[in-house]
């Protein structure tokens, strides 16, 4: 097994190597052959592992590679632990990193600097694998770094766009403030079990519940609360969390295919992952699940709003997959992991497929991304228009969609939990629920119904796009409308995730509604009499009507609710008021220290001033030496009186 | 085999010997002395390497030692030795002033025999000061390294020159005054000279505090520590590239080499009366230093400043030890500290290099070090660009390469000694990114706008090779840091050990 995994892990990379560093040798052709291979194997062999778990009898593997080091009894390693999670999250990145690669074979046809971008994206690949393959914290931090890197990397693929090489930096800085938080946590983990390995970590943590930690002094705080805090605070920073989720609209700079891949459907939900993987951690902390409930409801609906008025398309779905991710996180705070991670893997395949078929109608459009100027796309791109249905119905939550299962066990459950703010988190997750349908179904009629293109050019110019780029829509297009269906019992109520998610009896949520789950039609009978079907409908039909059959009353409602508009069109200012604070405050503190502290205080008044000082002094010494006889005879007189006036006088 | 070869004088006096051959063979034929200058520290680095293939690992007592009376009626010796504290620093000496030897070859057309004369002699002073054992031969390499140093950048030096030298040499100088006192009054204690007889010289605690301060004077300023680092910035400013690379990557070393060596063995009690001020001035050079790096216009400047803020780790690493031994809820994390330090010496070795280097590389086509000069040099220089690109990632800390190692190790001991140092420490995780890709953004990204810019040749193959042998290490401690781990281990423990024991009244 050890040969398969380090193969799967490898593969990609090896790719990357060939296709970044002899990018002139291996030709474009070359380097995607090689990337496309590369993914190609690791793929492949991805479901034979995954299907070693679903069909064969596949035990959980916990294997070290290598240890990196040991210190003072610390043991750092590199290695794997390979369970039902693992496999299916390697199967879904694999999955969607190669119909992305062979997607970008027909996306970047014409793009400078070809070879960099199947090199960074297979490097990606590599990285999310060892993300989350790994089997220590250590290993955690390093894919999660990784993955960051090639983000940035690839945010600013087009690095002559200013625009571009400023949201990269953005995403990385945002990114790392959360990973500040992460290695604290990480810290904390390895201070009190003296372990980085999960197994480890995880039998030592049941004994750590009653731990308190000193923080501020006078006060006392959970150990696990402020482990499972830090940690989270890192997955905020990966997946986008309010208030760090500022990063990932302006992450769209890059290139669609990597939108797909890396800012909707892998990276941004490596910290779902990461809090399912921790489970064992978060149920020892009712309080840090609480936080992470009202982190991810909140993210869910207000980041949903700003979706609606959004008119790049691919600002629309980038806020649809930050809405997205706040159920995701919203179901881990409910303890309900298995129903997070079960939506990362539908909204994997769906979200992917949508924004693939956003680049599509892109290429058509001549890269122009403003909704606005489209319209009528469904004559000239027929397989981009259907397959992009199918994804919008699927994101919404129709019945019998992949969508629709996971996103109704997350509402379910968050409404079955009993924790603090549960409530204020159910309403808004069901809130949410319009609020997608009328943004996506927008975005649908604006892109591919009505009179359409505005431009002549655009209009003559329009037809579909080349077998490469509709070939993966389709693939990703049927896990998108099926996959729930498939594998909704095993995963949410079955034994699928047993060994992988631990859950106490008295969080289990899922077990409690799997107690009212008589397979996947009545779980569609019983979705259709509650509330979030009903709310989807209304937004869908909401958008259709005011797209398809009186686009006046969206210019009637913008200017009624001018304040409203403002506030989400300027995405309540997160924007604004981050710049001016971090990015201005620590360029005027680093000012302030630098002319204040190392140049006035230091170098001036102790440096220099030390050395006018003695400079100031030996002037006035100088004086004292005036060459001339008579003054040394007076000082010598005037000195021999001092001299014998004190002996007298202290007589 | 090497049992009765005296490897480390043959790797101290060589590339003296041999540098000064260079001087002699004299500027008129600058490939003469620039070959020579290469083989005598190709064959210096190769001497060099058995004394890490060799290596005991198993103990941490000094290992290749020679002695031999020097000044007799003193009892002054010769006296040399390593372990894995001072050895893997003596490689990275040897290793470095290879890439030097090879960064100036053509660049430097002002008296090219001397410059690598120069370097060479350093090479030789510097290892001399790792491996003495002798306080009286110690402060003699100590202070000879000043002489190099001074000379190359006042001759090779920037249009400031003569401000800067003035100022490195008087605040190292001034710092090294009280060392040498503390030197002779332990002389006259003990009636030795021997580094390893202070170690177990008893010594009240209020002599303990006054030998401190005069060590840590020496030290901080050579680390530098804040408030004695304003000479460092100057300095490199002025500093033609190569000097700067030895400045950053090994005389700053020796500061964080002096306090392991000397104020932790020698003052164990003061120390950890003391560690307060360290570790308080470590933080302060880790945040305030990380916010003045933000705002540089000057690439070098920027770098220096950078350099300050990473040695902060090390200092930082190396005075928690007592506050984790006396934290009841962590069962160790000391070595932790300890060896996170080192590892952060050797690594900020090879990426402080890299930096210099790199915009060496840009000065030395544009003679600007100012960022605003630059813009969009990706699009004219691309494998340049993805070298400056790895190299400012290994200097904001990503895991993978070396300058994650350290800082994880220090951040996760000092999490041991008091959750806000942690804090403190990894707020470098933000600013640390910030600065630096923020100078990437600004130098590297971009279109190209300025004429100038524009005309950049890529780098050649000699500048490739240099580059290119740095990324191989940086990369290679950042995935596998454990052989350097292995080697200091025993020694680091040791030391740990030792300086937990209380000299006084013990």
């Amino acid at each position: 097994m050890e040969t398969i995994y380090l193969t799967i892990v490898l593969a990609p990379l090896i790719g990357a190597i060939i296709a970044g560093l002899w990018r002139n040798q291996v030709g474009k052709a070359g380097a995607h052959w090689v990337t496309i291979i590369g993914v190609g194997i690791s793929c492949v062999l991805s479901i034979y592992v995954l299907l070693g778990f679903t069909h064969g009898d596949a035990e959980s593997q916990n294997l070290s590679l290598y240890t990196w080091m040991v210190s003072d009894g610390l043991r750092f390693e590199i290695g794997f632990l390979v369970d039902q999670l693992t496999a299916m999250m390697m199967a879904v990145v694999t999955f969607v990193s190669l119909m992305v690669h062979i997607y970008t074979v027909g996306y970047m046809a014409h793009e400078e600097g070809y070879q960099r971008f199947f090199s960074y994206i297979a490097l990606f690949t590599f990285s999310m694998l060892m993300l989350v393959m790994s089997n220590n914290f250590m290993q955690l931090f390093f894919g999660w770094e990784a993955v960051g890197l090639v983000s940035y990397l690839l945010i600013g693929f087009y690095f002559k766009k200013e625009t571009a090489i400023f949201a990269n930096l953005k995403a990385f800085l945002v990114n790392r403030v959360g990973d500040f938080g992460f290695i604290l946590g990480i810290a904390a983990i390895a201070m009190y079990t003296n372990s980085l390995d999960y197994a480890e970590v995880f039998e030592k943590s049941a004994g750590l519940a009653n731990e308190q930690i000193t923080v501020f002094p006078g006060t006392s705080w959970s150990l696990m609360t402020v482990i499972c805090v830090l940690l989270f605070i890192g997955a905020m920073g990966k997946s986008a969390q309010m208030p760090l989720h500022v990063w990932l609209p302006d992450s769209m700079e890059g290139p669609t295919p990597i939108s797909a891949l890396i800012h909707a459907a892998t990276m941004v939900t490596a910290g779902i992952f990461m809090v399912a993987r921790m489970s064992p951690l978060y149920e020892l902390s009712e309080t840090a699940l609480s936080f992470v409930l009202i982190i991810g409801a909140t993210t869910a609906f207000f980041t949903g709003l700003i979706g609606i008025v959004q008119n790049d398309i691919k600002r629309v779905v980038a806020y649809s997959t930050l809405s997205q991710l706040g159920y995701m996180i919203a179901a881990l705070g409910a303890s309900a992991y298995a129903a997070g991670v079960f939506h990362l893997m539908t909204h994997a395949f769906f979200k992917a497929l949508l924004f693939l078929a956003a680049g599509s109608v892109i290429i058509g459009m001549h890269h122009d991304q403003d909704i606005r100027n489209m319209g009528g796309i469904r004559k000239y791109m027929p397989i981009t228009w259907i397959t992009s249905l199918l994804g919008s119905l699927a994101l919404i939550g129709t019945p019998f969609f992949s969508g629709f299962f996971s996103k109704d066990a997350i509402i379910e459950s968050v409404h079955l939990a009993d924790r603090f703010g549960t409530n204020y988190a159910y309403y808004l997750l069901v809130a949410g629920v319009f609020v997608t349908a009328l943004y996506s179904f927008r975005m649908f009629f604006l892109v591919f119904h009505g009179n359409g293109p505005r431009d002549e050019h655009a209009k003559a110019h329009l037809h579909e796009s080349p077998w490469v780029v509709t070939v993966p829509l389709v693939l990703l297009a049927i896990p998108s409308v099926v996959i729930g269906w498939f594998t909704i019992e095993p995963m949410l109520f079955g034994e699928f995730f047993k060994d992988a998610i631990y859950v106490d009896s008295a969080n289990d949520v899922l077990a409690h509604m799997g107690e009212g789950y008589h397979g996947a039609l009545g779980f569609v009978v019983h979705g259709v009499m509650q509330a979030p079907f009903w709310l989807a409908l209304g937004g869908f039909l909401t958008a259709w009507y005011i797209y398809m059959m009186k686009p006046s009353i969206a210019l009637d409602i913008k200017v009624r609710f001018d304040w409203l508009y403002t506030i989400l069109d300027r995405k309540y200012g997160f924007d604004e008021l981050f710049q001016f604070v971090f990015a201005g405050g620590s360029r005027m503190l680093g000012k302030i220290f630098w002319k204040g502290g190392d140049q006035f205080l230091i170098d001036g008044v102790a440096v220099n001033g030390s050395a006018h000082g003695v400079g100031w002094l030996a002037s006035v010494a100088r004086y004292l030496q005036t060459g001339f006889l008579n003054h040394y005879a007076i000082a010598m007189i005037l000195g021999l009186i001092g001299l014998v006036g004190w002996f007298v006088i202290l007589q | 085999m090497f049992a009765d070869f005296p490897i480390l004088s043959t790797v101290i006096w060589l590339p003296i010997i041999g540098g000064l051959l260079v001087l002699g063979s004299g500027d008129k034929a600058p490939n003469v002395s620039r070959w020579l200058a290469l083989v005598v520290a190709v064959l210096t680095f190769l001497l060099s390497i058995p004394l890490w293939s060799g290596f005991d690992v198993t103990t941490a007592d000094m290992q290749f030692v020679e002695n031999t009376p020097w000044i007799a009626a003193y009892d002054i010796n010769y006296h040399l030795g390593i372990d894995g504290i001072s050895m893997p620093l003596i490689l990275l000496t040897t290793f470095i002033t290879i890439l030097v030897v090879i960064a100036g070859w053509e660049v430097i057309q002002y008296k090219p025999a001397s410059y690598m004369a120069a370097f060479l002699i350093m090479e030789g002073v510097m290892v001399g000061v790792f491996a003495a054992l002798d306080a009286m031969l110690f402060y003699v390499f100590w202070e000879a390294m000043l002489i190099p140093m001074f000379l190359i950048i006042g001759i090779w030096g920037g249009p400031n020159r003569v401000y800067a030298t003035i100022k490195f040499f008087l605040y190292t100088f001034l710092g090294s005054v009280f060392m040498l006192v503390a030197l002779i009054y332990m002389y006259f204690q003990s009636g030795s000279m021997g580094i390893l007889d202070y170690h177990v010289l008893e010594l009240g605690l209020k002599e303990q505090i006054l030998i401190f301060i005069a060590f840590f004077l020496a030290f901080a300023v050579k680390v530098p520590m804040f408030p004695v680092h304003t000479w460092l910035p100057d300095a490199h400013v002025e500093a033609p590239t190569g000097g700067s690379v030895i400045l950053a990557a090994i005389m700053l070393k020796i500061g964080g080499y002096g306090f392991l060596r000397f104020s932790l063995p020698i003052t164990p009690d003061a120390s950890n009366e003391l560690d307060w001020i360290i570790i308080l001035l470590s933080l302060i050079a880790v945040v305030y230093i990380g916010f003045v790096a933000l705002v540089q216009s000057d690439m070098k400047k920027l770098i220096a400043y950078s350099s300050i803020s990473h040695m902060g780790f090390v200092t930082l690493g190396f005075f928690i030890v007592f506050m984790i031994a006396q934290n009841s809820a962590a069962d160790s994390g000391a070595v932790l500290g300890l060896e996170g330090g080192m590892v952060q010496m050797v690594s900020h070795g090879f990426i402080s290099a890299a930096m210099f280097l790199c915009v060496g590389v840009l000065y030395d086509r544009l003679h600007s070090r100012e960022i605003s000069s630059y813009g969009g040099v990706v699009n004219v220089m691309p494998w340049f660009a993805a070298f400056m690109v790895f190299f400012a990632m290994s200097n904001a800390g990503l895991p993978g390469t070396s300058g994650f190692v350290g800082e994880l190790m220090v951040i996760l001991a000092s999490f041991r000694a008091n959750f806000w140092f942690a804090l403190l420490a990894a707020t470098t995780l933000i600013v640390g990114a910030a600065y630096t890709l923020w100078m990437v953004k600004r130098v590297v990204f971009g279109d190209v706008t300025k004429e100038s810019v524009a005309s950049l040749q890529d780098i050649n193959a000699r500048e490739a090779l240099v580059l290119g042998t740095l990324a191989f290490m940086v990369l290679l401690l950042g995935v596998w840091p454990a052989p350097l781990i292995e080697v200091m281990d025993v020694s680091v423990t040791n030391l740990l050990q030792h300086i937990l024991v209380s000299k006084v009244g013990g």
